[in-house]
């Protein structure tokens, strides 16, 4: 037990669960009710799961499922990539597009949905080139995307925000017909599973993690850094169009400039909260995943404690700094300090106490 | 006498998860004394000096400076507070940065804040760099020059601060005997300034060669102080190890293998060139030979190595395995055919720092067998283990990160890493640099154990007795050339000698 223990506290996953474990704790004291799963009836008559667990789950999904590419390009590239809020408008006006130009049946959502997805791709290995091949700074590099990607995103439905409708897109953005759990849960869920079972079956965990930590010994082990960052930027593609499609059919339109606006920043932040160095090397794809949730889990409680949404942020920035230093290596070092001298007090009165 | 003492350590703990690194060490150093820190690999003597500079907090114990004639406890945070008391450090692993120019790096952090003047700055380092000799131009990046350059840039660097402590842990560990006669010569200069000078080597002639006094370390506890007169080698090897060391002269020098026959090489290159070798050469080993490249710092000895494994660009050359003509233009193809190649920096090129022992062992071998067939847990714990074992790998655990070995310790790991790929070639570039005269031993066993078992091997070593002992063929190197090669009894230090300095043998 005292070893497990021991375990958790040195793995980088304590941080950000305890982080959540308190936010949790906090909303239930505060209002006990709060995580409190309700059964309703939605406007199209079926019986569907909600609360507040349900809101911040459901809201997180496009973040978290961004967060696992930026894990990847973050530790492979030593940097983060600004542009995929951006890109994800792009993907989402592609998305509508191809299924504005035709009647919406499934095989259509899922040619739209890969029409996006290549888009996407093609546009993050724009960066992963300027990145990978021209070792330009991913700061940099991706500035270029996130300035000019919205623009781009404006170009493809022709400036307007059309709206799509069919039963189909409630089903992906809200709930299929029987079943209880929001469908964008339901995608997270697979998604992760799916970026699992890749790390599991492939090198791919490994070889990131080389590249990002030592190019000079991937080199002359036979792996190419070069390609290990163009898949981190094609599968980072991947997720910013399944993120994009998510939210444009929640809305069921598509805003090119406020779609997932500011994502980018509350991504970055999800790796950082899980732990992960933005510095690059060792990395853990669910810490940035509970990453995500942290900051879902706290702009809901905010709102539910009737915060002004402008203020919002500024509340949200203060609770992150938290987090931040908490999980940093002096403050850790401090902590273990601490707990040191404390125990060491305790045995020396035991030893004090076993003598007298 | 009791002001003669410049430095005292007194009761020094420090341990690290797992691993008791120092047991009550104590430690003293006089003025004008240069004093030897021995011990295996792990002892802890790397981790006694990080304590001693605040690069590690101690657990517990006291250390005392001499300041203005009387012995003041210090209580030093950081390396910068060291340096500014006057403790000038070399550490084992190089920790200038490699994307500064040599003078950069030269002046960098040297107390005063003031604006710095690039001008004199470039002037000095130059000055320096000639007084030493070093190969290098002051407006070099420094990641563009050899490790043996870096080490003197580091040793240049501390020795130009005004110091009454001097600290050098394995400085001469990647240079050849002309650098370390001039590190030498240096070292005495500072001592007959009234310097205290604390000296890390594994190498035990350099050891008798300049020291006054040893102390010798074992698992982080103190063996004992001793005067360089009271205690001859074979003494002191037990001292480190805890027991007697074998003979080293009966190791067996396995005869050159056959002459020109029609055999087929096993590796063979005609006009081979890279990019950081650019002067064509011509080489081939033979099934179970053991070859050397030698030759002087910069002779070019590393590049050949290096082009021979497709580390740098390749830009020429054709490359036959076995008979067979086959294309090498990266290292993974080396790999697939089977060549093995540790390099000579094993910080830059070698290890992967955060990554686990187990993870770094396995690395190579994963590379080869595929990016879609990882192995399982229970297999790399299996290698892991095997070759923790064989090659007696200090380490906490499998799982603990390299970075957190001892110099030598990680030394072994990437060492272990290529013996797992199996190879039917390796290269060996310095794979006994930092590692302790009983490893030493082990290593050079195991390479003429390979070679018996058919492996052939390319040895480099800034060490000549120790490529003497194991190669059956040297290549002579100079200025980026191959200006000869010596067989069988030609093979002495002289004659390697001459044939450098371009005399016929
Ligand atoms: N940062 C660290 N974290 C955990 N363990 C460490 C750390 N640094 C050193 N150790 C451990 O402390 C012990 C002593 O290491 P140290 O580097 O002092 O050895 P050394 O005598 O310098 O050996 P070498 O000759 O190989 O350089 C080793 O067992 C090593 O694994
Ligand atoms: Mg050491």
């Amino acid at each position: 037990m005292g070893s497990l223990i021991k375990k958790f506290t040195r793995s980088q996953l304590a941080i950000p669960l305890f982080a959540l474990f308190l936010l949790v704790i906090f909303n239930l004291i505060r209002d006990p009710s709060f995580f409190s799963i309700d059964i309703a009836t939605n406007n199209d008559g079926n019986a569907v799961l909600s609360g507040n667990l349900i809101s911040i789950l459901n809201g997180a999904s496009a973040i978290a499922i961004l967060s696992i590419g930026m894990t990847l390009i973050t530790s492979s590239c030593k940097g983060q990539d600004i542009s995929v809020a951006a890109m994800a408008a792009i993907a989402g006006s592609v998305f509508v597009s191809v299924l504005r130009s035709n009647e919406i049946t499934i095989p259509v959502l899922l040619l739209a949905f890969l029409f996006g997805c290549v888009v996407a791709v093609l546009f993050s290995l724009f960066n992963g080139i300027l990145v990978a091949v021209f070792k330009i700074q991913p700061m940099i590099a991706t500035l270029i995307l996130f300035s000019a990607g919205r623009s781009i995103a404006y170009w493809i439905n022709g400036g307007a925000t059309p709206t799509i409708s069919s039963p189909l897109i409630t089903a992906i953005g809200g709930f299929i017909p029987g079943i209880p759990i929001p469908t964008p849960i339901i995608i997270m869920v697979v998604f992760l599973i799916l970026i699992s079972l890749l790390l599991r079956f492939t090198n791919l965990g490994l070889y990131t993690q080389v590249v990002g930590i030592n190019e000079g010994t991937a080199h002359l082990n036979g792996i190419s850094p070069v390609w290990i960052k163009l898949i981190a930027f094609i599968i980072s593609g991947v997720c910013v169009a399944t993120a994009g499609c998510i939210t444009v059919c929640r809305i069921g339109l598509i805003n090119h400039e406020t779609l997932l606006l500011d994502a980018e920043m509350d991504v970055i932040l999800s790796v950082a909260i899980g732990g992960n160095a933005l510095s690059g090397g060792k990395f853990n794809l669910y810490g940035s995943v509970i990453g995500a949730y942290i900051i879902q889990a706290l702009t809901v409680t905010l709102y539910a404690m009737k915060v002004p949404s402008a203020a919002v942020k500024a509340y949200k920035a203060i609770v992150i700094i938290v987090i931040v230093v908490f999980s940093s290596p002096v403050a850790k070092d401090f902590v273990v300090r601490m707990y040191k001298k404390l125990f060491k007090k305790q045995a020396e009165k035991e030893v004090q106490a076993k003598a007298a | 006498m009791q002001n003669d003492i410049v430095l005292s350590m007194r009761n020094i703990s420090k341990s690290f998860p797992g691993v008791r690194a120092l047991q009550n060490v104590d430690f003293t150093l006089r003025r004008g004394e240069i004093h030897a820190l021995m011990g295996e690999n792990g002892a802890g003597k790397s981790t006694l000096i990080k304590v001693l500079t605040g690069v590690y907090p101690k657990d517990s114990g006291q250390v005392f400076l001499n300041t203005d004639g009387s012995l003041r406890e210090i209580n030093v945070k950081s390396p910068y507070e060291a340096q500014n008391l006057g403790i000038s450090t070399v550490y084992q692993e190089i920790t200038l940065c490699p994307n500064l120019t040599i003078a950069e790096n030269m002046f960098i952090g040297r107390g005063s804040y003031q604006t710095v003047n690039w001008r004199t700055m470039k002037k000095r380092a130059a000055e320096i760099l000639e007084k030493l000799n070093i190969p290098a131009r002051a407006t070099q990046q420094l990641d563009t020059c050899s490790i043996a350059v870096q080490q003197m840039v580091a040793i240049a660097r501390a020795v130009d601060m005004d110091c009454k402590v001097l600290i050098l842990d394995e400085p001469t560990s990647s240079l050849d005997e002309q650098e370390v006669e001039k590190l030498f010569s240096l070292m005495r200069d500072l001592k007959s300034r009234g310097v205290g000078i604390i000296f890390i080597t594994h190498f035990l002639e350099q050891v008798y060669q300049v020291c006054d006094k040893i102390t010798v370390l074992r698992n982080g506890e103190l063996v004992g102080e001793y005067e360089i007169k009271d205690l001859p080698r074979v003494q002191l090897i037990s001292k480190m190890m805890g027991k007697d060391l074998e003979d080293v002269s009966a190791l067996q020098k396995r005869k050159p293998v056959g002459e020109e026959t029609d055999e087929i090489p096993v590796y063979e290159a005609t006009g081979l060139s890279s990019l950081e070798c650019s002067n064509a050469f011509d080489f081939k080993i033979r099934k179970g030979e053991v070859n050397g490249f030698t030759g002087l710092l910069g002779s070019g000895r590393s590049e050949s190595v290096r082009a021979i494994f497709a580390a740098d660009r390749i830009t020429g050359g054709k490359i036959k395995i076995n008979g067979k003509e086959v294309k090498i233009k990266k290292p993974k193809d080396a790999m697939k055919h089977g060549i093995g190649y540790l390099p000579e920096d094993r910080k830059r090129d070698g290890i992967v720092e955060d990554l686990s022992v187990r993870e770094n062992i396995i690395l190579a071998l994963q590379v080869m067998k595929g990016f879609f067939r990882p192995f399982s847990r229970a297999e790399a714990e299996a290698f892991a283990d095997e070759y923790i074992k064989l090659l007696g790998i200090k380490t906490a655990s499998m799982d603990t990160p390299i970075k957190s070995l001892s110099g030598g310790n990680q030394q072994k790991v990437i060492l272990a890493r290529w013996l797992l790929t199996n190879p039917q070639y390796l290269i060996l570039d310095e794979p006994t640099r930092g590692i302790d005269v009983g490893t030493k031993v082990e290593i050079q066993k195991l390479v003429l154990k390979l070679a018996e078992e058919g492996v052939s091997i390319t040895f480099i070593s800034s060490e000549i007795e120790e490529m003497l002992r194991t190669c059956s063929r040297l290549i002579v190197m100079r200025d980026r050339k191959i200006v000869g090669e010596l067989k069988g009894e030609e093979m002495t230090q002289d004659n390697i000698m001459h044939t450098i300095a371009g005399e016929a043998v």
